[in-house]
């Protein structure tokens, strides 16, 4: 694992980086339950691990919640264990189960690259767990999410309130005894309004001002709203309210078939659509246990480094236009609209691609794949180092990200940060490289590390990463296109040719099951995860056996980041929240799913 | 503009030179905002992203006379609503427009903003016209740019024809009708 910047002298603790050695095993948590059962601290019988013969992918614990909150701390705290990072909080509603509802947690460890399960198994008339916010503080809206889509009460939680649907909302979406379509509406007066106290913190009563930006102002990206107090121009309280986008693409999953839900995924992180597109097909194909055919694998490849290059180019141009830099942002988009075209010649949409099928692709590469894409390589390298050589040296742009909003490894890590912006705090977690999946492990790539923590970093790791994202496109193109199939050959999980359907009975059937019924997914769970081009895009997936996901849980990555947004910004200006704000990339659509 | 080869000597031509141009006032106010609109762009999802595309250089709206993008109701005249509403956002929604003056129009990007698209679920809106009255709808999901200035073109046309309307209107109530000076502005021929 390389670093390409020396160590800051200003934030010297660098988290711990995932080491080569320790990679890639789910299983690396098998061993810890003897460890925590060993401190004696927990009672007999109150965490029991589910045996490794019951087919799940990862290693997981059903805990009792009366001991879940030492547990969580144990977990974080004993050297032995350390998960540092909570990744996923979600509920899952079993009606028929004696205990209804479940609180399944995702835990990561950096240091030992372990992952863990828990599941919290509560009855419907008592359904509540402790808050963990003492132990991993980006949990925070992960717990307001439980109460708002399932009514789980969360114990101990500061502010507890929905999170996603408005103040109006009647019930519980996500329970599976609520009406997909079943709307409320919201009027003037619920509007939700804090109660900041003016007169907290300090003397100066006279310059306080509430203050309200957003949703509908362009700084806030169109969906957020931020409410702050300020003192002059400091900020010093804040607190910001989401849900302005939330489409229920969980409920929506629920309710169609399982290629049906590849559309909505590509409404997730709208700007990279293909990853998340890749994201969920894996997902899928692991509870299958289909193997992808090799051309797929290397196009799916090649096409999530050119999403993760569009996304970039879309996140640093809206900062500079944030920050007043317009011009970048034309020499940016220009970039996304050449990989346009080349998304376009492969499935017909620019944006919104839908190219991923559960198996393979929809369909196959342009002849001319191979030659587009090298005549991209040419064209993106000059048209980002114009947009980078505008502000490269630029004061005004200096002055606005350096330093501004920083944060350390190890908060970020608290925080439950992955991705370019956990890489600019100094930890190089990269999905990729922890986990490799498709091809990353046979490339010669490195992940980039900055040590700031701040706006300035945020914006670099994102440019040394649109040349490392050159770099594995450029290699994949050097290997060569693999022949063969574009999607796997199995009647049970892709559609068969249409020249066979017009006239073989056989291939008729499949496709009239495949159309009507959906792919019969076999009953299970997983957790899968790409590296979104904002952090680990997870999805969790529960499936019972039928033509439609049970639940689908996206571990969004840019929500425990958002999360963060009024630590990051409390005692700054309010320019600078203006500033931190394009450089996390909060897309709203994964944020609000 | 005058005719050079038959310059009218007007006194009027010797006040203010040659180029001069006699309309009514309602036509050319007409004729100057529908190729000026100012959009707000009230973005909130994917169409967003595809309406920043169509912004960009490579589509360049501009050429269209509708780049001139304002953030603020109060300086703006087109709504342009690009992405999925949902129900906390439709109150925001209805205030922008309540506080836009008039004239005023709206054009409805993408599937969501018309009728919810795929999201027949229970925090969408199944399109803005539960709130807002709408001038033009553009399909898609998100709409290419090329639709987009389409719907830009479409909405041109009709503040055109809703004029004409009224024009008609006016006239029969004045029983005077002045279709020509109209006719004449529009076909970019002046006096």
């Amino acid at each position: 694992m390389s670093t390409l910047a020396p160590p800051s002298e200003t934030l010297p603790e660098v988290s711990p980086a995932v080491s080569e050695e320790t990679a890639t095993d789910f299983t690396a948590a098998a061993a810890d339950l003897a460890v925590i059962l060993a401190t004696g601290k927990f009672p007999a019988g109150s965490i029991t691990a589910v045996p490794e013969n019951a087919g799940l992918d990862q290693t997981t614990w059903i805990v009792d919640r009366d001991v879940l909150f030492d547990l969580a701390g144990e977990l974080k705290t004993n050297p032995a264990t350390r998960y540092d990072m909570l990744l996923d909080l979600c509920g899952v509603d079993y009606p028929d189960r004696a205990e209804r509802f479940e609180a399944v947690y995702h835990l990561l460890s950096l240091p030992r690259n372990a992952r863990l399960r828990l599941k919290v198994p509560l009855q419907e008339d008592d359904a509540a767990v402790p808050s963990l916010i003492a132990v991993w503080k980006g949990i925070d809206w992960f717990e307001r999410e439980l109460w708002d889509m399932f009514g789980i009460r969360v114990d101990g939680h500061p502010n507890m309130r929905r999170i996603l649907c408005h103040e109006g909302f009647q019930g519980h979406p996500l329970r599976k005894d609520y009406d997909a379509a079943r709307r409320w509406i919201l009027t003037e007066d619920k509007i939700y309004q804090p109660k900041f106290n003016l007169s907290e913190g300090g003397d100066d009563l006279f310059e306080r001002m509430a203050i309200n930006i957003g949703p509908s102002h362009p700084a806030m990206h169109g969906t957020f709203r931020l409410m702050a107090i300020l003192d002059g121009e400091t900020i010093t309280a804040s607190e910001v309210e989401i849900g302005y986008l939330h489409r229920c693409f969980e409920k929506m999953a629920e309710t169609h078939t399982w290629n049906q839900v590849i559309p909505y995924t590509d409404r997730l992180n709208y700007c990279s659509s293909f990853i998340n597109n890749v994201g969920y097909c894996k997902t899928v194909e692991k509870l299958l246990n289909v193997e992808v055919p090799p051309r797929a694998v290397w196009a799916r490849t090649i096409l999530s480094e050119f999403s993760r290059i569009m996304d970039h180019c879309v996140c640093n141009g809206t900062t500079l236009v944030d920050t007043g830099g317009l011009t970048n942002f034309w020499y940016l988009f220009q970039p996304r609209e050449e990989i346009y075209g080349l998304l376009e010649s492969c499935c017909g949409a620019r944006l919104t691609v839908s190219y991923g099928r559960i198996g393979g692709l929809s369909q196959d590469l342009p002849p001319d794949f191979m030659e587009r894409s090298r005549k991209l390589l040419e064209m993106i390298p000059p048209l980002v180092a114009d947009a980078e050589k505008l502000v490269d040296k630029n004061r005004i742009w200096i002055d606005r990200s350096v330093g501004v909003s920083a944060i350390s490894g190890e908060e970020a890590v608290n925080w439950g940060w992955t991705g370019p912006c956990l890489r600019a705090s100094g930890v190089a977690y990269d999905v990729r490289r922890a986990h490799p999946y498709d091809l990353y492990d046979t490339l010669d790539w490195e992940v980039p590390v900055l040590f700031g923590g701040d706006v300035y970093d945020r914006f670099r790791i994102r440019m040394m990463e649109i040349k490392e994202s050159l770099k594995i496109i450029r290699q994949l193109l050097d290997r060569g296109m693999p022949e063969g199939p574009y999607i796997v050959d199995d009647p049970h999980v892709a559609l068969p040719p249409k020249e066979a359907c017009y006239t073989q009975m056989e291939a008729m059937i499949y496709h009239f099951k495949l159309v009507m019924d959906g792919i019969q997914v076999p009953a299970g769970e997983t957790y899968q995860m790409v590296e979104g081009a904002n952090g680990e895009l997870g999805f969790y997936v529960i499936s019972d056996g039928t033509g439609k996901p049970y639940r689908i849980k996206v571990r969004p990555p840019c929500f425990p980041i958002f999360s963060t947004f009024p630590r990051l910004i409390n005692g700054g200006a309010l320019s600078d929240a203006i500033a931190t704000l394009g450089g996390l990339n909060v897309i709203a659509g994964e944020l609000e799913r | 503009m005058s005719n050079p080869k038959n310059p009218t000597s007007s006194p009027m031509s010797n006040m203010v030179g040659e180029s001069w141009v006699t309309t009514k006032l309602e036509v050319l106010e007409d004729w100057a905002q529908r190729n000026s609109f100012w959009p707000f762009p009230f973005g909130t999802a994917c169409c967003a992203i595809e309406f920043m595309s169509t912004v960009s250089s490579h589509y360049d709206v501009a050429r269209f006379g509708s780049e001139v993008v304002r953030f603020s109701p109060r300086q703006s005249d087109v709504l342009l609503v690009a992405g999925t509403i949902n129900d906390k956002m439709a109150p925001v929604l209805k205030k922008i427009y309540d506080q836009m003056a008039d004239p005023k129009w709206v054009i409805s990007m993408g599937a969501c903003a018309c009728s919810g698209g795929f999201y027949r679920a229970y925090h969408v809106m199944q399109g803005i016209d539960e709130v807002i009255p709408v001038d033009v709808y553009v399909p898609g999901c998100p709409p290419t740019p090329e639709g987009l200035i389409y719907g830009i073109l479409q909405l041109k046309e009709k503040v055109l024809r809703d004029r004409r309307k009224h024009a008609r209107h006016d006239a029969k109530e004045q029983s005077e009708p002045d279709k020509e000076t109209i006719e004449r502005v529009d076909a970019g021929s002046t006096v």
